[in-house]
């Protein structure tokens, strides 16, 4: 059995699907299918988990259990950054014609230092390592931030070529790019993977990655695991040669299995069969992964080029007095199903996966809005888009229940924040002249408009009956700041169904009034 | 008989006996087709398909606004998030029918768009109207990129001199527009005059710098060949978005109309209000897009 080119083929699968998720860009089948192809992730999986024990958030018990049989399966098929790895690997081979790695000693304090604050981070109740060194969450950063851009960009190019012909059936897509704390993190994370990796193998699973340590401290335990036949080994060192962990000391004749990541490369280049396995003989070809080499040099090309526009230009206006009234936020708004902001910080993982399936862009990452507790959490960030009233997306897709599973009935009435209305923003107020975009976007009419002075109308608002979505804030055309927005409710609460009379139907048979 | 006379009349006689004399008598312009006789023509009582019908067939057919192989855009008002029976959309089954209508007259393409207000892609899709512009063959065009739109001038615009349309209404030959009757917070009601504003990209300019002369200023710019005004089911408050299906009544009626401000101006007494109650009904009239004032207008009142 050609196990080298089963771990490919799985490794990649997962790969494919998990990016799969981060490109739905019209929820067609995020909300449905991510529950299962998350399962196994350890990271969200587990974190699910500690908070409610529920069998669909059990992938970790598998993995622990494969892992117990295996060693660190997951790290060389399941884990997407694993893979993103191998592909860096892979080029980085190819560059140098042959695969030169070689032995090296474990960087211990540095990977048990990493899994023991994470885990002690984790048992004080905060998620703040995970969220920095959880490998797919990272991925899911990664992904979010630098490659759905670009995926975008690939689309947009190809809608307007399209449009050339008059043919409208690519949409064009709109680029949201993340806020430049954010950007730069995930600049750093992805050059800090690709150094490594590029130089070093999966050096980020075994020195960095709490995950793989922990895996690896299980694998000591393994019932199978790979070994070399001392006896039948020649000492030639090609197995090491080829050991993206540098775990096989060709002079001991032994694998280090803790750092093992299991890719079977060295199964199939030793030429005396003395590396054992299950006691199965492995014969192989290398596999052609020749054009996923390709894409990715083509998305990390584009990647150069796709740099956030920082900054829009700004309209010039002759007729518009600007407001003065600065907007102060009292707390920031965690999205409907997060049930408070404490609950939230405290299971995100901060992977973005809700960021690349909420349809209207207003699911952004933090920088500092949460704190440092919830760096990177996303949060309702009105000024790129606001809730959908009829969706309940993030919620269906969020791999950790950080954002619980809320359906329509329910969102419709959580209170994630209040609308506030600054009067000396407005320009009713300002300009004498009506307007009412906010009332008009409310979905509840918890922002309506009333008789104000001079046959204008101005907004009012109804606390009870609004649910923070944000609508009014982001249809507000006011310059520079916003004469309405959304305070955030630090607990989420419940607020009532708009109540209204019946209205009579007009008898079809009437005359027209003209 | 001259000899032009002769060569004329000889062609004529041939095609004539090949196409009929209908095509005869148009082809050399010697009788005007049917045109429209009515200014504004008004429908009741029927089903939105049933009652275009009858409409569109009392101003002589829809060949009278769209000839063979030209390209059509239709702009309904898709707006919103939400299902037909809240009367937010205009009516899918009517912008299906109009497609129809297009097609029998020759139309080579339809095209049907609308720059939304929540995620477009969840107003085409709950709206129906993604739905039936599909079944009618009709294609639909996204509205939620910047890059479609092109700089214009309005230059009978008071506080508008330019804005950025959307291509299909520069391009197109035809343009009908398809507004639904609504409240609404800003603009008191949201007609065929408000409905254009989904062909414009920065709306947020127009709720800056008075709405109302912005919605009229807009008006003069590219007069739509027609406007069907969908009365069918009628958001009475709350709009344009609407809470819930309370908000909405049965009117049953049906405006049709090459005159926007009229369409308007008959929308409003529709509602129950009076056309010089809504500022850019009055600004409108003012700056000639259209004529309020329905007693100068012939019009054709249909029952069904």
């Amino acid at each position: 059995m050609p196990l080298k080119k089963i771990r490919i083929f799985i490794s990649l699968l997962f790969l494919f699907v998990t990016s799969l998720l981060f490109i739905d860009f019209r929820d067609s089948y995020v909300s449905n299918t991510s529950d299962y192809i998350l399962f196994l992730q350890f990271v969200p999986s587990l974190i699910g988990f500690l908070k409610a024990i529920t069998l669909s958030s059990a992938g970790f018990i598998i993995i622990l259990l494969v892992t117990l049989l295996w060693g660190r399966v997951y790290c060389s098929s399941v884990c997407p950054l694993g893979t993103l790895q191998d592909m860096i690997i892979k080029i980085s081979n190819r560059k140098r014609k042959r695969y030169s790695f070689s032995y090296h000693k474990p960087h211990s304090i540095f990977r048990y230092s990493f899994l023991a604050i994470t885990v002690l981070m984790l048992f004080s109740g905060s998620i703040g390592a995970v969220v920095l060194l959880d490998p797919f969450s990272n991925f899911g950063k990664i992904f979010t931030g630098l490659f759905r851009p670009v995926i975008m960009h690939v689309n947009n190019t190809a809608s307007v070529l399209l449009e050339q012909f008059n043919n409208y059936s690519i949409a064009p897509l709109q680029i949201i790019y993340n806020s430049a704390p954010v950007f730069i993190y995930s600049m750093i994370l992805v050059s800090i993977i690709f150094v490594l990796s590029y130089k070093h193998g999966r050096l980020f699973c075994n020195s960095i990655c709490p995950v793989g340590t922990l895996l690896g401290l299980l694998a000591r335990f393994s019932i199978f695991k790979l070994s070399v036949d001392e006896e039948s080994c020649s000492g030639c060192g090609v197995c090491a040669k080829v050991c993206k962990a540098d775990c096989i000391d060709t002079g001991e004749k032994n694998i280090d299995f803790e750092r093992c990541v299991m890719c079977f490369n060295c199964l199939e280049v030793c030429p005396t069969e003395s590396i054992l396995f299950n006691k199965i003989n492995i014969t192989a070809s290398t596999a052609d992964i020749d054009n996923k080499k390709r894409n990715f040099l083509a998305q990390m090309s584009f990647l150069l080029v796709s740099l956030p526009l920082i900054s829009h230009a700004q309209d010039k206006i002759e007729v518009y007095v600007k407001n003065k009234f600065k907007v102060f936020r009292s707390s920031p708004i965690s999205p409907p199903g997060s049930r408070s902001i404490g609950n939230f910080n405290d299971k995100c993982i901060a992977c973005h996966l809700c960021v690349s399936a909420c349809p209207t862009g207003v699911l952004q990452p933090a920088f500092l809005e949460y704190g440092l507790k919830g760096i990177f959490q996303p949060r309702m960030d009105n000024s790129k888009g606001f809730c959908n009233y009829d969706c309940t997306v993030c919620s269906h897709v969020c791999p950790t229940d950080a954002i619980e599973k809320i359906f329509i009935g329910e969102k419709k009435i959580v209170q994630i924040g209040k609308a506030r209305f600054i009067k000396d923003n407005c320009v009713v107020e300002t300009q004498k002249t009506n307007c009412g975009a906010c009332a008009e976007h409310c979905p509840t009419k918890a922002v309506r408009m009333v008789e104000y002075k001079d046959n204008l109308k101005i907004p009012e608002l109804t606390d009870e009956i609004c649910i923070g979505c944000g609508a009014c804030e982001f249809a507000c055309p006011t310059i520079p700041y916003k004469a309405i927005y959304v305070d955030g409710n630090p607990v989420h609460l419940s607020a009532k169904l708009p109540v209204q009379e019946d209205l009579e139907d007009i008898n079809p048979q009437e005359d027209f009034p003209f | 008989m001259d000899r032009r006379k002769f060569i004329k009349n000889s062609v004529a006689f041939g095609l004539g006996v090949n196409t009929g004399l209908g095509s005869y008598k148009k082809l050399f312009g010697m009788v005007k087709d049917d045109k429209p006789v009515y200014d504004l023509v008004a429908v009741k009582g029927g089903e939105p398909d049933v009652m275009f019908d009858k409409g569109i067939a009392s101003l002589g057919g829809m060949k009278n606004f769209v000839n063979k192989n030209k390209t059509v855009v239709i702009k309904p008002n898709i707006g919103w998030d939400t299902s037909p029976e809240r009367a937010a959309n205009t009516n899918p089954i009517l912008v299906k029918r109009i497609i129809e209508h297009c097609y029998e007259a020759g139309a080579k393409t339809v095209y049907v768009f609308d720059h939304t207000c929540d995620e477009w892609g969840r107003c085409y899709r709950n709206s129906g109207i993604e739905h039936y512009v599909n079944a009618a063959g009709g294609t639909m065009v996204p509205g939620n990129s910047e890059s479609y739109y092109q700089k214009v001038a309005v230059p009978n615009g008071k506080v508008i001199q330019e804005a950025k349309a959307h291509e299909l209404i520069l391009e197109s030959d035809v343009f009908i527009n398809v507004p639904v009757l609504k409240s609404h917070g800003g603009a008191t009601l949201t007609m065929s005059m408000k409905n254009l504003m989904g062909v414009v990209w920065d709306r947020r300019y127009w709720h800056r710098n008075g709405l109302h002369q912005c919605i009229a200023d807009f008006a003069t710019f590219r007069k739509p060949d027609l406007n069907v005004l969908d009365a069918y089911a009628v958001m009475k408050r709350n709009g344009p978005r609407g809470v819930s299906v309370q908000d909405v009544i049965s009117m049953k009626s049906l405006l049709i109309s090459t005159d926007i401000v009229a369409a308007d101006a008959a929308g409003a007494k529709l509602f129950g209000l009076e056309p010089d109650e809504i500022d850019h009904i009055k600004y409108a009239h003012e700056l000639k897009a259209g004529s309020m004032d329905l007693s100068g207008l012939s019009i054709k009142r249909i029952k069904i």
